[in-house]
Order: structure tokens, then sequence, then C-alpha cells
């Protein structure tokens, strides 16, 4: 049930999500299920080599199978133009830079049909050598212009060669964590259709206008002339954030049948090859304190990958830069460049890898300082954000630490390795910090009208991935504009609404909600001043922007955690189980308990799968991930999971928006699996510097 | 996928003469592991016979006080019976710690047997694999080999089975009947599987057109202390590294007789007979299981990624030896 | 190929099948119903969970033939028109619906699971949904649903 929200008190509520009943029933529509007159099915063709050209395709047995209606090659797809995107100019030639690459597609009146016939097209490639090997001892490395999110690659305070030289107590190790696959469970899908030169794409994306403003001018149109239309997301975790190769083919098939829909969701494999992925991350890590465990020098020198063909730059090293208090900082960033796919976002990057690094770091030299993991973070907290010279807005990481140690029990704790067991299994305990920046996006717009029996409808062009922004935006408006949230019908989804930044970097409330903060104050004055504070019989609309946030200039904002687990190791065959974990979040306020209480958890248990399960495995012989399913990739299942507390710290922050909220997606990943790392050393006295932990690594 | 004819037979012989000149056809049961490999296009029948109707899906005690499991029981109702959990609990537990609910539900006892291996290679008809296209190459002798076998493979192919059940059926001296064209025949589990050699193609010794009718599970007086240990990378829903069944018979403190099975480790359930001879007759203790352990697995043959299976494969072998002989901590 | 079978009690027939078409295909693309959901086509997430003859199967890996005169219910079938199913209420109620792709098979799933066992133990409910793999959820409220659901059904609801 959905308790009636008294007016202006919705946020903060927890209230079960709006469209919870249409999920429940399988009648929530995802983008592969708009009801469409006579759809056709799209298969593609994809490169079964890393890299040369596709020398001769030969359709002609596709195109006699029954039900086929046309196959789509480079020699008769339509052209795009050059945008410098080399993953979204597909088809233009036969160039092939990586396995799995789109080289066409087949379509057909069928599914079947179309899969069937893919099969029957012959494809002759000129092969030259791939070259997929990721190693740190490349002699072709290089320093982006750039990291993602517009950071600095390499960045260095004082002097922390000098600082690691006379320091008491010295740390130099070196981390790696594995390729990982976003994996959301719904496909990325699509259904395009053309008419009279305009595109209609139902999607599943995290952002309909981020799709639009990048599909539109690869086809040389108006970004109004591209319709977005994604209601319902089953999930994106970053893949779906920048539209990958799989819209751009669906489009272009659908322009060789004109007028008819055309359907092409990516299989489970697919998506291991064109969807995106984390990049595989090595990173050394020093640090240098002194003989009271005050750190002197922190610094990581991270070599990451990239594709030959687009280039991705991972922020892995950032958070060292305004974690913990030192005078002596450097991160730098290395790249190799591969004939292998497309690297991307996937759930807090930089943060997530970066963090596994830094944070099982820390507790390494806690070790070496003979400090307890949770005193030395504490002791080692900055005043000032060291990277900007700026004030936190607010820096909850302390009260993090404590809330949860309290809670979680951590006080008494044998720092010993190795010093209890349950039968045959060794328990230990481990904590880890958590952090991750508060971003904001521009170009975001809304329309709030008032109708005169006091129902509202709020429009913009947000996402909902699952997040549970068509419930929490609700809300944000419902307080705004005064009334219970009952009244309030949100809109979004759509580009027939106004321009709305994507679902991704944790921005999405702060992004939309300050938005709709200002039209519901913009719509209120309105009532006000024009209509003596009576809605009018015919309603009335008001339109606003986001406004500038002045503050920014002002303070660093960054939403903080700590994460406690316990670990049991079966010591004869390695097993891995975390029967509980507790974490504590320090995260401005809370728009919606139910919703954000799902939000850490998923997060931190995306973390704990990335500390025990994910990995893809890359064959460098052939170039692509050969582990690609869920059966050999694995994700947690239910039965992985153990006991999940979960809780929050007060936090007023008025800076960071007018909600006082941070976003809260990502937050719960970042530093997860550096805790249930701290507990496997502490159950069993092996470090595991290699993700994922995996019986092989355990076993003796 | 391949388009292929669905066809449903009337009874056994008619499956039976149905297949006889298709030699490119194939029986299907539950279809759990042949419809994703057909899919997949690494399998490609023309025809499939549809025999999970027509089977017995009767779970009957025998005269000689065995058990005689038609080859349509499905997998979760095997494993739920009364008789199976008390008497073979072994094999009820192999059969829950095997994939999911759902696929239990569908999957018959009979196809069990019959799973394709889950070496990526095999699956991925874009890479070489010998059993897939004989002669193609084996990708993974020297690439992710993690998953695959320690014992009894070749240079042909080093991949594993991917059963629970068989490994269980394996201990307890399980029997297969079945039904072909060259009449009938009862095989005894270990005989069923082989090894790859130089004919990685051919999983077991069927014959084109042999159906598998009926499992029997004879007599054994301490089946009862029987056990299924699985090592796995999640708590649920994954292919064994190594799994182990045992069944063992103590009596005063002796090894009076004792059965172990390997999963995980080769290309057959893995009759861990070097383990039974040497136990039979020897006190119980951790150090003889340990010894006896170390004797079968001192002919493995690691690969470049799964060397920790030896270990492994002893540690559980000492454990669940350890556990059925009342001596585990 | 034809294909005739029961679906959420109405008898429903499919013409020109191919014979490589799975009854979740079938399902979502012939006979408009798309609540069972397609992740990953191999039988290794239970997202297509439905009931076939009463039995709790993955709908992505049985044939068309092997559905034929089958009876099928699916998770548009376990709701009256205006009414929630007690498990769905939970789900809804608990927080265990995020992204709602895996929750159609998760529904049918747990249906299934309360069916056979009424009070499920933790452990019980963990390990018997185990084939609907979540990505959103960590799973926890999941637990809960099932929970909040078979005290419900208890209660006659």
């Amino acid at each position: 049930m959905t308790a009636t929200q008294a007016p202006g008190k919705s946020v903060g509520a927890p209230i079960s999500r709006v469209e919870g009943h249409l999920k429940v029933r399988g009648a929530a529509t995802y983008a592969y299920e708009h009801r469409l007159d006579e759809p056709a099915y799209l298969h593609p063709l994809q490169s079964t080599i890393a890299n040369g050209r596709v020398a001769k395709i030969d359709a002609s047995r596709a195109e006699a199978e029954p039900g086929v209606v046309a196959v789509l090659t480079h020699e008769n797809a339509p052209k795009l133009e050059a945008v410098g995107d080399a993953e979204l100019e597909i088809l233009q030639n036969g160039e092939v830079g990586f396995r799995g690459q789109f080289i066409g597609a087949v379509i057909a009146d069928t599914f079947e049909a179309a899969r069937y016939a893919a099969g029957l097209v012959e494809i002759e490639y000129e092969e030259r050598e791939t070259d997929a090997d990721f190693r740190p001892d490349r002699d072709d490395l290089y320093t982006p212009e750039q990291l993602n999110a517009g950071f600095e690659p390499d960045t260095s305070v004082g002097d922390v060669d000098g600082a690691l030289a006379s320091a008491a107590v010295k740390f130099d190790a070196t981390y790696t964590t594995p390729r990982e696959h976003n994996n959301p469970m719904e496909p990325h899908s699509s259904i395009a259709v053309w008419d009279e030169g305009e595109l209609t794409l139902y999607e599943s994306t995290q952002g309909v206008y981020w799709t639009q403003n990048t599909i539109a001018p690869l086809f040389g149109l108006d970004a109004e002339k591209v319709h977005v239309i994604s209601p319902h997301v089953g999930g994106g975790f970053g893949s779906k954030g920048l539209p990958h190769a799989n819209v751009v083919l669906a489009a272009l098939a659908a322009m060789l049948v004109e007028g008819r829909p055309v359907k092409f969701a990516l299989t489970r494999h697919m998506m291991f090859s064109v969807a995106g992925y984390r990049t595989p991350t090595i990173q050394r890590i020093r640090l240098g304190a002194d003989a009271e465990g005050k750190l002197s020098a922190i610094c990581n020198d991270v070599v990451e990958q990239t594709s030959k063909i687009k280039e991705f730059a991972e922020q892995t090293g950032t958070s060292a830069r305004m974690m913990y208090d030192s005078s002596n900082i450097q991160t730098t960033h290395l790249l190799a460049a591969l004939d292998v796919a497309v690297p991307s976002w996937l759930r807090a990057p930089g943060e997530a890898p970066g963090m596994f690094a830094l944070e099982s770091a820390m507790d390494e030299m806690a070790i070496e300082c003979d400090l307890d993991p949770v005193e030395f973070r504490i002791m080692n907290e900055p005043e000032k954000d060291l990277e900007s010279g700026l004030p936190f807005s607010s820096r909850g990481l302390v009260a993090c630490l404590r809330e949860g140690a309290e809670r979680f029990g951590w006080d008494g704790r044998n720092p010993t390795p190795r010093s209890e067991r349950d039968g045959r299994w060794l328990v230990g305990t481990g904590v880890a910090s958590s952090v991750y920046p508060v971003f904001s996006m521009g170009g975001n717009a809304a329309t709030i009208r008032a109708d005169s029996d006091g129902k509202y409808v709020v429009e913009i062009g947000a996402a909902d991935i699952g997040t549970g922004t068509w419930t929490t935006l609700g809300q944000i408006a419902a307080d705004e504009l005064g009334v219970s949230f009952e009244d309030v019908e949100m809109k979004i989804g759509d580009t027939k609404f106004p321009n709305a930044s994507g679902a991704g970097g944790s921005s999405g409330i702060t992004s939309w909600g300050s938005t709709l903060v200002e039209a519901a104050r913009s719509l209120r004055e309105k009532i006000e001043a024009e209509h003596g504070g009576n809605i009018p019989d015919e309603g009335v609309e008001a339109s606003a922007k986001m406004p500038k946030n002045p503050h920014r200039k002002e303070y660093a904002m960054y939403a903080f955690g700590a994460h406690f687990v316990e670990a049991r190791v079966d010591e004869d065959t390695g097993e891995v189980r975390v029967p509980r974990m507790t974490s504590v979040f320090a995260a401005g306020r809370i728009i919606n308990a139910k919703t954000a209480r799902s939000q850490f958890m998923g997060g931190m248990v995306m973390g704990l799968s990335a500390a025990l399960h994910e990995e893809s495995v890359l064959d460098t012989r052939f170039g692509h991930v050969v582990n690609h399913d869920f059966a050999e990739y694995h994700i947690p299942t239910n039965a992985d999971v153990g006991e999940l507390d979960i809780s929050w710290i007060e936090e007023d922050d008025p800076y960071v928006n007018p909600m006082g909220s941070k976003g809260i997606g990502e937050i719960g990943i970042v530093g997860s699996a550096a805790a249930v790392a701290n507990a496997v050393y502490h159950a069993t006295g092996t470090r595991v510097r290699e993700l994922p932990i995996t019986p092989d690594k355990l076993i003796s | 996928m391949k388009p292929y004819r669905y066809e449903r037979a009337e009874d056994i012989s008619g499956a039976i003469s149905a297949l006889a000149d298709e030699p490119e056809g194939a029986f299907l049961g539950g279809g759990t592991n042949i419809v994703d490999l057909m899919k997949l296009g690494v399998s490609t029948p023309d025809v499939l016979v549809d025999v999970r109707r027509l089977m017995s899906d009767d779970i009957e005690e025998t005269e000689d006080g065995g058990v005689r499991i038609g080859a349509a029981v499905p997998n979760s109702d095997l494993a739920a019976d009364p008789t199976i959990r008390t008497r073979y609990p072994a094999l009820s537990e192999a059969l829950l710690s095997g994939a999911s609910g759902q696929l239990r539900n569908m999957a018959t006892t009979g196809g069990n047997f019959l799973q394709r291996t889950r070496c990526v290679y095999f699956q991925d008809t874009t890479t070489p694999c010998n059993k897939r296209e004989p002669g193609s190459g084996c990708s993974a002798l020297d690439g992710y080999n993690k998953n695959h076998a320690i014992l009894g493979s070749s240079e042909h192919c080093v991949a594993t089975h991917p059963s629970d059940m068989a490994v269980a059926m394996a201990a307890l001296d399980a029997f297969v009947v079945t039904h072909g064209p060259n009449g009938e025949r009862r095989i005894p589990i270990e005989e069923l599987h082989r090894l790859p050699g130089d004919e990685p193609e051919r999983d077991t010794i069927l014959e084109h057109g042999e159906l598998i009718t009926a499992v029997e599970l004879p007599p054994m007086g301490f089946s009862s202390n029987s056990k299924y240990r699985k090592v796995r990378e999640r708590a649920s829903y994954a292919f064994a590294l190594v799994s182990v069944a045992a069944a063992m018979d103590v009596e005063d403190g002796v090894v009076r007789d004792v059965r172990v099975a390997l999963g995980g480790v080769a290309h057959k359930p893995w009759r861990a007979t070097k383990v039974e001879e040497a136990l039979r007759g020897e006190p119980v203790s951790e150090e003889n299981f340990r010894a006896a352990a170390e004797i079968e697995l001192s002919e493995a043959e690691p690969l470049s990624e799964n060397a920790y299976k030896v270990p492994l494969a002893r540690n559980v072998m000492v454990r669940t030896l350890s556990d059925l002989s009342g001596e585990g901590r | 190929m034809k294909l005739e079978c029961k679906v959420n009690g109405e008898n429903r027939e499919a013409d020109g099948v191919r014979e490589g078409e799975s009854l979740l295909y079938i399902l979502r693309e012939r006979l408009d119903l798309p609540g069972s959901k397609n992740a990953c086509e191999q039988g290794e997430c239970g997202s297509c969970s439905v009931y076939m003859d009463g039995m709790l199967v993955c709908s992505c890996l049985v044939l068309a033939g092997q559905a034929e005169g089958r009876e099928i219910v699916t998770v548009e079938g376990l709701a009256d028109e205006n009414e929630l199913h007690p498990v769905q209420k939970s789900f809804i109620e608990a927080g265990a619906v995020q992204c709602g792709f895996c929750t159609p098979g998760l529904i049918v799933a747990t249906h299934d699971l309360l069916e056979r066992n009424a009070k499920p133990s933790d452990v019980e409910i963990r390990e018997a949904l185990a084939g609907n793999l979540c990505r959103c959820t960590g799973y926890e409220k999941i637990l809960d649903a099932v929970k909040l659901a078979a005290a419900k059904n208890g209660n006659g609801a």
C-alpha cells in the first residue's frame, strides 16, 4: 500500500514505487515490448576476427531463406555522417576493429528466420594480427589527454618520492581488477521505425536525450527528428548510458525497410562484445606514514585498457586524490590501446576499481602501522579536499565509520588473522570506506501543469532504470508544490517531454530534482501573481531550466560511506561466504527511504559480486571474452547473499542542491569489494590483491 | 537455429526406428541442454524425436532390493523421492546441487547423463574445438582452462563432464538400461562415458539411436551412508569446480567398503578406484584418507590454470570421507 | 507448424510457428504476453519462468513442439483483473522490485515455492530462488517479500 502523504511531507517517506503494480503483473512496457504493426526482426552479423577487414560477403543464401526481408552489409548500408566515433559509425566500410563488431544484419519476419539466415551469410576476411594482450610492461602505453568525466590523467601534490624515502612506514603493492561486464537483466533493446525522414526509437536507455543527441548527428538529422521513447528500463549500470552500436544497427536496418518497425535485442552473448564493460586495471599503490600512522605519501599509478577504435579512459586513480590527508599525493594513468571492444561506464567507473586498491592498501598499511583499520582511517581524515583546495560541503566518513563499527560490533576485534574459526570455516571481518562525487549534469528543463481539480502533471525527459525516478521525482515535486504525492503525476522517459540529462554518475536526482524544484517555484509564483493564488479553470503551467548552483565553486561535494563485512572461508576448499554486511552512508537527505535502501543494497551486492565472482576472461588469441554467458560469468544468486544491514546518518547539506540530497546509485558499490578482501585476509592470513577472490586463490 | 523436424514417437521402438535412417537426428528429453546448444549452433540435428512422454517416469523398488528409475523421471522428482533421499542420499544431494529448480523440473534422468561439456570453446562455434569439430584443434589446451580436466585428458580434449547426478550414480554402482537398434543392454555408469582419447567428439559409448530408458541402482547396504560434496564458485547454480560422491561402510573403526567418484576433474565421472582399493580394510583416519586421495591424484596432469584442482580434490575427498566415517570435525 | 495450447486458462493457437521458436518467443511475440522476460535465452537466469502443466520451467528452453497441448500459466495469469495476487503485492510493499525485469520470473517462482512450501525458511527461500538472477536488488528485499507473502497467505489474504 502506498500511504497517503500529507502535503509537503513526501520527501523522506518510504513510498512504494508507483510503477510497481505494472512490473509485478508483467505489464510494464520495456523497449522490445511496444506493440507495433508487422514488426521485422533483426539478427546481427558479428565479426569473427579482431583486426582486419571484410574481404567478401555473400548474402545470397540468406536472402533466399523464407521470411528474410533484407540483408544489411557495408555494401548496401545507408551512409552515416562522419562524427568521429568509430564505435558507432558501423558498416561504412569493411574495417574490423574488434571481434564481435557488427558487420551486418539479417532482417526477417521472425526472430528465428533472422537468426538462422544470419548463419547462412558467407563472409571472408583479410585478417591482420590481433593485439589484445593487456600487460603493464608494454612499450606502447600512453597517457590520455583526459579521463572520463574530464578528470586530469596525472596529478602531483608535494614530493611523493621524497616523502616515501623518508617515511617511517612504507608500503608498496600492486592490485588488479578484471574486465567486468555490466549485465543489466534486460538486454539492450531497440525498436526502430523511420517515417518520412524521422526516426522513432523505442529504446532501453539511461537517457532519452543522450540517445537523441548521439544518434541524430550520425544520420544527419536535427535532434528533434529523432524521437526516443523509454518509459521502463530493465537496468543499465552504465551500459545504457552512452548509446552503443546496437542502436545504430537497428536504425540502419529500419531504413532498408522504411515504415516497418525493426526489433533488435542483444542476446546475452552479444552483451559481452558490443555493450561496454569496465576496463581491467593494474594499480600500484604506494603509501608512506610516520611512526604514529599519519600518512605522508599517497600514490596510485594506474595502467588500464582501451580500444584502438575509440578511447575510454577510466578515472581509476581519482579517489586517491581526495580520500585521505597527506601533503604528498600523486596519481597517474596509462592506457594500452588494443584490438578489443570499446570499454565504457560500469557503476562507479573509477571509484569502484580505484577504491578496491586504495582501501585494500589502507588495510595493509593499518596492519603495518599496528593500528586498527577504522582508527587508522579516522586519524588520516583530511580537513579539506586536497585536490581542489575547497572545503567539503559535508563529509560524513568518520560518522559512517563510527556508526558502522557500532552496528557491526567491531570493537574488541582481535586483529590477528586466523584468530577465529567455526568448524572448518575460518572467520574474519573487514572494513573499507566508500566515496562518490555529487555530480550534476546540464541541459535540464521541466514543465509542470496545474489543473483546476488540484492535480499536477510534471514532465521531464528523465529516466527510471530501476532507480525509482517515477516515484522520487513525484515526491520532490509534491513537496515543492505543497501538495500530496498522490496529486502529482509524473511523465518521464520520452523526448516529447522537456530536455533532461540521463541516469548516470548518480546525478539524476540532483539534476532533475533541482529542475523540478525550480519549475514548481515558478508555477507557484505564477499562480500567485497571475491568478490570485487559485488555479484557473483552464489550468496553468510553468516551465523552468535547472538553475546554476553557486555553491559548486565554493565546496567540494561528495557522498561517503563505510562497509563492514564478515567473511567465512572454508579452509579445505577456499569457498568464501559473506553472511553479513553492515554499511552506513552519508548521502545528504534521503528522498525515499524504501527506494534508497534498495539502491544502496544493490550497489553493495554488486561490490560483493566484484569481490567474489565477476571476471570477463579475454582470450588474447581470439580477442573476445570467452566466458560470455550467465553460466560462466557469475553474478551472485539469492543463495550468495547474507544479512545486509543498511543505514544512513542524518546529514544536512544545504549546498549540494535544493533538496539537500546526494546521488546514491553508485556509493554502495564503492569500497565493498575491498571490505570483503580485507575480511578474507583477516579470516585466512592470505592477502588476495587480484579480484575476484575465487577458491583457486585460497586453496593450498 | 537450423531448421529441424519435431517428432513424437508412439513408443520406444517407434522412437528408435524414427532415428534409424536419420544419422543427424537426436532424441529430445527435457531439452535443457540440447535446446541451448541448438540455439548456439553447436548441435544441429535435422530431426528431434521427443521421448519424454513415452518413457517411464516411475521410481520403483526392485525385487533384489535396488531401485529402478524411469529415464523420464524429472531430476526434481528423483531428488525428492523418499527412497532415494534415505537410501541413496548422495544421489539426492547431487541432483539438488545441479542447475536450478526450473531446470531440474524439466531435465530428465536419462538426459542428465548426456549433457555436453561446458567448455567455453565447445560452446562457441567461432573457436576451434575437437569435440565439436574433430581435427580443428583444442582451444582450451593453451587457453581458458581453469575449469578443465586434471585426469584422463588427452592432447585432443581437456573438457570435463558437467553432470552432478552422474557422479553420484558412478559412486553408487548404477547401470543404465538402453534400447537401441541392436536391442537392449545394461551398461555400468563407469563404462557409459568415455575418456576423450583421439575421439573427443564421442562423449559416451552409446550408438546412434540408442536410447537410455531406465537407470538401475543396485542394492548397496551402506549407500545410506553416502554424501555428495560440490565445490563451486557460487553458493548455488554453478557447475562444479570439483565434486565428490562417496559411500562408506565402517565397522569398528575400519573401512569395510567404500565408493568414491569425482566430478569436475575428467571427461567422465571419475571413479576413484585407487582410493577405494587403498582404503578397504584400513583403519578410519584422516591420514589414511589423505594418503589414499594422493595416490589417486598422483596421475593428475594439471593444465596452465587448474593446478588448484589437485589439492582441492584431495581436500574434498578427505573431508567427505571423514564426514562419512564420523571422523569429521 | 501450428501450436495449440492453453495459456492462462484460454485455448490459444499460433500459426506459422518455426520449430526453433521457444515457448517464450511464442508467448511474447505471437500471443501478446510479454510479461515473461528474455534475459539470457539459455536457462541461466529464470526471467522467463512460467508454469507448464503445473511445473515451473524456463520457457526459453521449451521448444514449440514441447509446449503442444500443454497448459501454460504466465505472470499475466496470476492476478485477477482488479486484484493483485498476495505475492505480487508483497513484492511491491517490500521494495523487492527495482528495474522489474527479473520480477515476473521471480513472482512465478515465488508463487510456485509457496504452493509447495507455505512457510519456507530463509535458507529454503534463497536456494529455491537461486535460479532467478537479479542484478538490482541484492536479493534482501526479495527475501522479505517472500516472507511477507507467506504471512499473507497464512492469513488467508
